[in-house]
């Protein structure tokens, strides 16, 4: 496998975690804390519903549990295609 | 010892901390000025991105914004922690491959051309002074309030301060005193949060008694403060109330926003390796998510509080129980005495209306026709003053046959007696409403006053790098030695520093727009063409100069157009109000369809011109892949 072969492989590989990541991303912010919020109302939360922790706390967690998933996920990514550093 | 030498001793105890470490971390080359020799692991550059990020905005007033508004402002904790997101995964890991200094370094080599890094200098100046502005009068409020000095010498003695440590220490002294100043803000925000949780729900963690139960009542707490609020006439706390899209669309503008702001994205140029930019954005993250979960929790235990100060038998959750709070309470309680310190900054206020002895405080949906009627009387007209006073009262009337369970009519409520509220005074009154001790009030002062200097100093570097790297020495002149390039970075930053102080000393009035435009802007313009410069081979020079221009005239006019030329009053075209807007959409909300146009234009404009040369597709190729990263030096 040459080089450039083996860097748009790489890249690929690199879009396709960035779309899932994204798709969560959106999921748990503008999904279950905005437009999805009236389908969550059913699941009571401390006095209120699961959107609107998912608005004020939930959210927020799952970013950062998102960024570290995604530099666990491209460290190996690098290691694999032998472009770490 | 009195409160005032306590706040005294406290903020100067936490400046000697700052300027002692900026002098040990002076910077020496224009590497460790502009990105500290890229030598600061991602822990340690994730809390200073935290305390670079976290404004007098998020340590002030976010809290009060939620307050006072509930579900709906929502988007503020959303937007502005989602935008960390897509600095990891877009943005961060290939602009430190890229190996420079400055974000117009970056458009004007990816888009192999003077005038787009020129573009990207205005956009980032723009962004930069609007924000420095609102730091500085952040900073002269603080020290009025707690140092008991005019607004003008409190400015001057922040602008002193900031020209210390951040001309002196450049990057380097700059990202060591924002680790100290993370620590000092992030004590004192969460200190007052633990006891008055403690105090309301039992649960020393905020976020979690946000959800838990009410002390006094035994109820849910967030069904107790709908509760109360309700049967004060206004909006449910936790139900939605605007518009869905306007919602999605702020929320959105205030992430890219984020990732698109220079004096953050330049934080990441400080670390050693492309993988550690990615740790380090999560790193950030966790330690703004400390502050931002806690935030909420701190708005509405604000809330409650007040309104149970305004009607004490809200703290049992009966909220007419028993009668309104008394003026001769406010006028000579101890418990009270926050209120009266606070009236005299002018951010909060009463007024006995009925003359009844007692300050009525709820939502008399009225303030419209208030004014209407204020600006009758100082006419002088009696027939309009007349007609003012009945559309006053008519829409009186209305409210009051709408309260719920509410004896306005028999106790002859004639308006809400508590005429100003600040959103603002939330954080900083905190401490003082639920009569915590002394020492908090002036770790709080403290923590605003770190919160407001370390976004300050960020910002400054960021200008100082635009003006000397990329204007003097990209452009104008490009043979000045390390050590003149040096020079002008803290000649420009001391200059701007000047600059703002001045601004904020004549604050036009404006400074809660210019942070929708600063916002709008970094969405519409920087963004994007970061975006396209890493994941586009086809996007050239012409695509990016067009889309950065579209996107942000777009928003400037849009945002003109309602809040009028300049800002100057009068000046709009349309009324800001929702009706008025274009599909709904708020002028603060804009920036996400000015990025939208952005993208839409340069890929257009691509379209029909020529591909990148081949050296361009290089770069792309190069900053694609973290392997290199150490080898790529500074110029």
């Amino acid at each position: 496998m040459s080089d450039r072969q083996s860097s748009n492989a790489y890249w690929q590989a690199n879009l396709r975690i960035i779309y899932i990541c994204l798709a969560i991303w959106a999921l748990v912010s503008y999904g279950f804390g905005i437009i999805l919020r009236p389908l969550l109302s059913g699941i009571s939360v401390g006095g209120t519903d699961l959107g609107f922790w998912f608005a004020q706390q939930g959210s927020i967690l799952c970013f950062i549990a998102l960024i570290f998933f995604y530099t666990w996920r491209m460290n190996r990514l690098d290691a694999e295609h032998g472009v770490d550093e | 010892m009195s409160q005032f030498t306590l706040n005294l001793l406290v903020i100067c105890a936490s400046f000697a901390l700052y300027i002692g470490i900026a002098i040990y971390c002076r910077a020496k080359s224009t590497a460790e000025f502009y990105a500290a020799n890229r030598g600061v692991g991602p822990v340690m550059n994730g809390m200073a991105t935290a305390a670079d990020w976290m404004s007098a905005a998020s340590f002030i007033s976010m809290a009060g914004l939620i307050a006072f508004t509930g579900y709906d402002n929502s988007t503020y904790l959303m937007g502005w922690t989602g935008g960390y997101v897509l600095l990891a995964l877009l943005l961060a890991p290939y602009l430190r491959k890229f190996g420079k200094f400055t974000v117009p370094e970056f458009i004007g080599d990816r888009f192999y051309s003077r005038t787009a890094r020129i573009i990207g200098v205005i956009c980032l100046l723009i962004v930069s002074i609007t924000y420095v502005i609102g730091q500085m009068t952040g900073v002269g409020v603080t020290f009025s309030r707690y140092l008991e000095v005019s607004n003008a010498t409190g400015l001057w003695i922040g602008a002193a301060l900031v020209f210390c440590y951040a001309v002196l220490g450049g990057m380097k002294g700059i990202t060591y005193t924002q680790v100290a100043q993370y620590v000092v803000l992030i004590i004192a925000y969460t200190i007052p949060a633990v006891f008055i949780s403690l105090q309301l729900t039992g649960n020393f963690l905020p976020p979690l008694g946000l959800f838990g139960t009410h002390e006094g009542s035994g109820v849910a707490f967030l069904a107790q403060l709908d509760g109360l609020v309700t049967d004060l006439g206004f909006r449910a706390y936790t139900e939605h109330h605007n518009s869905t899209l306007d919602m999605v669309l702020f929320t959105m503008a205030l992430m890219i926003g984020t990732a698109g702001l220079p004096h953050v994205i330049i934080r990441f140029f400080t670390v050693p390796k492309v993988s550690d930019a990615r740790k380090s954005a999560g790193w950030a993250l966790v330690f703004i998510a400390l502050l931002y979960t806690v935030a909420p929790a701190v708005g509405s235990m604000a809330r409650f509080n007040l309104t149970a100060t305004m009607w004490p038998g809200a703290a049992q959750g009966e909220t007419f129980s028993q009668p309104a709070v008394s003026l001769a309470d406010i006028e000579t309680s101890e418990d009270l005495a926050w209120m009266r310190n606070w009236q005299t900054t002018g951010l909060l206020n009463w007024e006995d209306k009925n003359g009844d002895g007692l300050i009525q405080y709820y939502n008399d949906g009225a303030a419209a026709q208030a004014t209407a009627l204020a600006a009758a009387r100082t006419s002088g007209d009696q027939a309009a003053i007349d007609a003012a006073q009945a559309a006053y009262d008519a829409r009186l009337a209305e409210t009051h046959a709408a309260l719920p369970g509410a004896p306005a009519a028999e106790q002859n409520w004639v308006g809400n007696e508590l005429t100003t509220v600040n959103n603002d005074i939330m954080v900083l009154a905190n401490p003082e409403i639920a009569n915590l001790p002394g020492w908090v009030i002036a770790i709080v002062a403290a923590g605003g006053l770190a919160a407001a200097l370390s976004t300050a100093a960020g910002l400054l570097l960021a200008i100082s790098g635009a003006v000397s790297h990329d204007l003097i020495k990209g452009t104008l002149r490009p043979n000045i030695s390390e050590k003149g390039e040096l020079m002008a970075a803290r000649v420009s930053m001391a200059a701007s520093i000047l600059v703002a102080t001045l601004l904020g000393l004549n604050p036009p009035g404006f400074a809660a727009q210019t942070v929708a435009l600063a916002f709008g802007l970094a969405a519409s313009s920087i963004f994007p063409v970061l975006m396209m410069g890493i994941f586009s081979k086809r996007v050239g020079k012409e695509g990016a100069i067009a889309g950065m221009i579209a996107g942000m005239l777009s928003t400037i006019l849009y945002i003109f157009a309602y809040k009028g030329w300049f800002f100057i009053a009068g000046t709009n075209m349309f009324p800001d109000t929702p009706d008025a807007w274009l599909f709904g959409i708020s002028p603060a909300s804009f920036g996400t369809v000015g990025a939208v146009i952005n993208f839409a234009v340069a890929f257009g404009v691509s379209a029909v011109s020529k591909r990148p040369p081949a050296h361009v597709q290089e770069l792309v190729e190069s900053i694609r892949v973290p392997r290199g990263a150490g080898g790529a030096v500074a110029h």
